[in-house]
């Protein structure tokens, strides 16, 4: 039994919701009880879908539990086949009908429908939601991907397929835009995109494809692993998120598609902005970064040797990745942080209390309850991650938003520490606060002691101003903290430097 | 699957109601967990159940981790399944590490699921068990939140009624002793105090609310106790509140002018209020009432609504609308129907109105695009796609998350209705 406050994923069935949600023509029928409709509200809700989710649920009771649950689930699986005419099931239990033990996919099959039946067993008790889109997408894959047809025509443009995007995933719609518009201009041809959007019927010319670009290995690594074996389909390793990672990519579909890659790739603003002189500031910023394994590798990546920050933290709730964290984390000199548990996150958030905190929605709140500057790089997904404009991850364009999104949060902080500069100035009150962070928020005091266990003598105090605005609150925060381990009343100059080498070294 | 059952009766009560067998699309009894742990502050509950309920509750309370929640899951894995690891001791040792973290906690709830149920792992047992050995001053309890027995309010009608066990005797004294009045159903604080001086002014008391603002601070029952419900689907705790010799003072519900006054009235006459002396009480709040609902009449009035089955509020709000507003309603469903508590309610509703019980979610969208009614009152997973198929609707968990009884909330409660159908009104995209 483990017990949990806050949650990044989802049960594995949710995964399954995601996967059908994102395809046409297919319908999922699935063993639960009543309340487990509350995931159709993830999708109309978060990403405001227009449809439900095609999902028709049991919703047994107790008083069937008695009877004959099995006989519940075929007759809803009947009464959905005919209302939707999709065309193929899907069908599973949500975890409590795993209990109960029917067997959704020999009950279906025995109606005898004229549609493909695809049973997903996706063990509630011991695997999670992206582990079970993975499952599933996998499972469809193998039930409908055919042989390739016809041998393929010479002079034929090269083509892949695009998998990993699903209903509810962080960004996939937009990542999706700008991966088809570069495999445009490199020449490739996009044979099939699933699960988003595809039919089962377009699963079925799956092998058609030379290779596939496997966007989100979360999602479809497995079913491009199954590919790769029994079709002989390469696929693609590197995810582009940054601009180094979209050279790379485009280097290795080149290399995948038989073509010269580009000697220019897109155009992305991040490595000029980068380096003008105002991102000055960003140098060795320490950022802690935490989300799926996909997003925080390469945000760790980004961070580093594209905005000069240094990461000080790198961690991921992907148990099934831990070893490419862990690895990626090596290579940053750190040690990975692999937990399902917001709580070990926010410990360690407070521990290394970095400048920059790069995570989920759950961190922006743990980085808002400790005034540390956040940017959401990865799901589980909120509204606000389905922005009514394009804003991509991947690309050029993803490039330019990486840039904006995590700089964004530490301008705010420059200002602030300008703000503290000339706060003794008559023309600012006592009372002024950036007016980002709205009336309600107190302004913090002008005088150093923020700690009430040690004093600040005068003359160390006039000493604290002259140090330059932009490091005095660190200054102020390591000097105090110098001094209470050392059990000091009173903070001297003495005591300011000494702190000073003390952290210097 | 389903069965038409219309009995035709003469008496309003004996109503055809249309009986459906499907899916439902309601959330189970643990969404209650969202309202009643920032009703009761020093209550904590543990959800036994699995990674779904979990993310029911999260998705259901929409993320807002500015502070520890007071509520958590305690996620059944594949050890305590396959008797690797006795549950029993699992449970113990979740139990001890949360009260360590939680030394504010004063009452502990055990909150059971459909996996806790199906394995029958034994909360009541292990409530008790916990109870003597947690730290002292800590109560344990337990109740059932699962999606197998309860729908979305009938979790709390599950937790109050666990509390009426804990609620202390009345002080003994005489039988001829002063009664006194329970309200019961969660209500937010502004309205409770709203009503403690409606009452106070009427000369009823004492008055007391349960569940109480702290669990450490449960109201006395008894035959001394006259109780008013305060919300449609309080079906069990009244039950065992009447077992413990309590008095349900029949009466429609606290919605609206007309409900507000009703209900009012109905306490009045237990308490042998002068006539005089309730008109007094009771007409500066309801002209209020009745001017602020009046505002919304124009936008309402000869509209059609439909309500999808949800929060059992629907019979009530239906009611209001009809007689306060002026509105049609074609369909009133309801996950559960209860026929003695609403008998009041329903001999209000206006004859025509169908009343359907239970659901068959895609049967009913059928029966509701034929209707093609004005606005559409429904849960969150079918508001956007109505709304993208160009019908209003309005979220039906927010009638339950906003306080609306009484008053000085009829005028807000009105405004619920109204928002949708003004924002289309407004908006030339
Ligand atoms: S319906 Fe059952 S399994 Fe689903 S969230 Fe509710 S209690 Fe948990
Ligand atoms: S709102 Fe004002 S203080 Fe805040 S970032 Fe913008 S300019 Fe600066």
């Amino acid at each position: 039994m483990q017990l949990a406050l806050w949650t990044y994923e989802g049960p594995p069935h949710v995964g399954a919701m995601r996967v059908a949600a994102a395809m046409e023509g297919l319908h999922y029928v699935l063993h639960a009880p009543q309340g487990d409709t509350y995931a159709d509200l993830l999708f109309t809700m978060i990403e405001r879908s227009g449809k439900r989710p095609p999902v028709t649920y049991t919703t047994f009771q107790a008083r069937d539990l008695g009877g004959d649950t099995a006989e519940l689930f075929k007759a809803t699986a009947l009464d959905a086949w005919e209302r939707f005419r999709p065309q193929a099931l899907l069908v599973g239990s949500s975890c409590t009908a795993e209990l109960i033990q029917d067997d959704p996919g020999g009950l279906a099959r025995a109606l005898g429908l004229p549609v493909p039946v695809v049973p997903v067993e996706l063990p509630a008790y011991q695997k999670k939601e992206n582990w079970g889109a993975a499952e599933t997408f996998y499972q469809l894959v193998r039930a409908f991907a055919r042989p390739r047809g016809e041998t393929p025509i010479a002079g034929r443009a090269p083509s892949c397929n695009i998998l990993g995007p699903t209903a509810l995933g962080f960004r996939h719609r937009d990542d999706l835009h700008e991966v088809r518009a570069m495999l445009d201009r490199l020449g490739v041809a996009v044979n099939v995109v699933a699960p988003l959007g595809a039919s089962p019927a377009e699963l079925s010319r799956l092998a058609d494809a030379d290779f596939n670009v496997v966007l989100y290995p979360e999602v479809a690594g497995q079913a491009a692993r199954w590919l790769e074996r029994n079709f002989r389909q390469p696929m693609t390793r590197t995810v582009p998120i940054g601009v180094g990672a979209t050279r790379d990519f485009l280097a290795e579909v080149a290399a995948l598609a038989g073509l010269e890659a580009p000697a220019e790739p897109d155009p992305s603003r991040l490595p000029w902005y980068s380096r003008s002189v105002d991102s000055t500031y960003l140098t060795g910023k320490r950022v802690f970064v935490f989300g799926d394994a996909t997003h925080a590798v390469a945000a760790a990546r980004v961070a580093r040797d594209e905005l000069g920050f240094a990461v000080v933290g790198l961690g991921t709730y992907s148990r099934e990745f831990a070893r490419e964290v862990r690895e990626a984390a090596r290579g940053h000199g750190v040690e990975a942080l692999v937990s399902d548990d917001y709580l070990d996150v926010e410990r360690q958030i407070a521990e290394l209390r970095p400048d920059l905190v790069l995570g989920t929605q759950m961190e922006r709140h743990v980085a808002k309850k400790h005034g540390i500057p956040c940017a959401v790089i990865s799901a589980p997904v909120h509204v606000q991650d389905f922005p009514a404009r394009h804003s991509p991850q991947m690309g050029a364009e993803g490039a330019n938003v990486l840039f904006d999104t995590w700089v964004h949060p530490l301008m705010m902080g420059l200002e602030e520490h300008l703000l503290g500069m000339f706060r003794d100035d008559p023309e600012f009150g006592e009372g002024a606060a950036p007016s980002h962070l709205g009336a309600a928020v107190e302004a913090p005091s002008s005088r150093p002691a923020a700690n009430d266990a040690v004093d600040w003598a005068a003359d160390a105090e006039q000493e604290l101003r002259k140090i330059p605005f932009f490091v005095r609150g660190k200054a102020r925060r390591n000097t105090e903290r110098y001094a209470l381990e050392r059990g000091f009343e009173t903070i001297t100059v003495e005591t300011l430097y000494d702190a000073k080498a003390h952290y210097a070294r | 699957m389903s069965a038409i059952a219309a009995t035709l009766g003469a008496r309003a009560a004996e109503r055809p109601v249309l009986r459906e067998r499907g899916q439902r699309e309601v959330f189970c009894g643990l969404t209650g967990i969202v309202w009643l742990h920032r009703k009761m502050r020093d209550a904590f509950f543990l959800v036994v159940g699995s990674r779904t309920c979990a993310h029911l509750l999260q998705s259901a309370a929409g993320v807002m981790i500015f502070a520890e929640p007071r509520f958590a899951t305690a996620i059944i894995d594949e050890r305590d399944l396959a008797g690797m690891a006795d549950a029993n001791a699992e449970l113990d040792r979740v139990v001890g590490r949360l009260l360590e973290r939680r030394p504010d906690i004063g009452l502990l709830f055990l909150v059971g699921s459909c996996p806790s149920e199906v394995i029958k792992l034994d909360l009541a047992r292990a409530a008790k068990r916990l109870d003597r050995s947690a730290s002292p001053g800590v109560r344990v309890l337990h109740y059932s939140g699962s999606g197998i027995e309860t729908t979305f309010t009938q979790g709390e009608d599950a937790c109050l009624a666990a509390l009426v066990p804990e609620l202390p005797a009345e002080a003994p004294e005489a039988p001829e002793a002063p009664r006194s009045l329970l309200v019961v159903g969660a209500l937010a604080e502004v309205v409770e105090d709203q009503l403690r001086r409606l009452f106070a002014a009427l000369g009823i008391g004492p008055v007391r609310f349960l569940p109480p603002r702290l669990a450490a601070e449960l109201p006395p029952a008894g035959p001394r106790t006259d109780f008013l419900l305060a919300q449609p689907f309080l079906a069990e705790t009244a039950r065992v509140l009447e077992e413990r010799g309590a008095r349900r003072i029949a009466a429609p519900f606290p919605l609206g002018a007309e409900g507000t006054t009703l209900w009012l009235r109905a306490a009045a006459e237990a308490w042998g209020v002068a006539p005089d002396r309730f008109r007094e009480a009771t007409a500066a709040g309801e002209k209020r009432a009745r001017e602020a609902v009046g505002r919304h009449r124009a936008a309402l009035t000869g509209r059609s609504v439909f309500f999808f089955p949800d929060s059992q509020l629907e019979v009530p709000m239906a009611r209001f609308l009809a007689r306060e507003l002026g509105m049609e309603p074609i369909e009133v469903g309801t996950p559960y129907l209860h026929r003695q508590h609403l008998a009041e309610e329903l001999e209000l509703l206006p004859a025509g109105t169908v009343l359907s019980e239970g659901q068959h979610v895609e049967r009913q969208l059928d029966r509701c695009r034929a209707a093609k009614p004005d606005l559409v009152v429904c849960g969150l997973g079918l508001a956007n796609p109505l709304e993208a198929e160009g019908i209003a609707t309005k979220w039906s968990i927010e009638l339950v998350f906003t306080p609306v009884q009484g008053y000085d909330q009829a005028g807000d409660l009105a405004a619920l209705f109204t928002r949708p159908l003004d924002r289309r009104d407004r908006l030339r995209v």
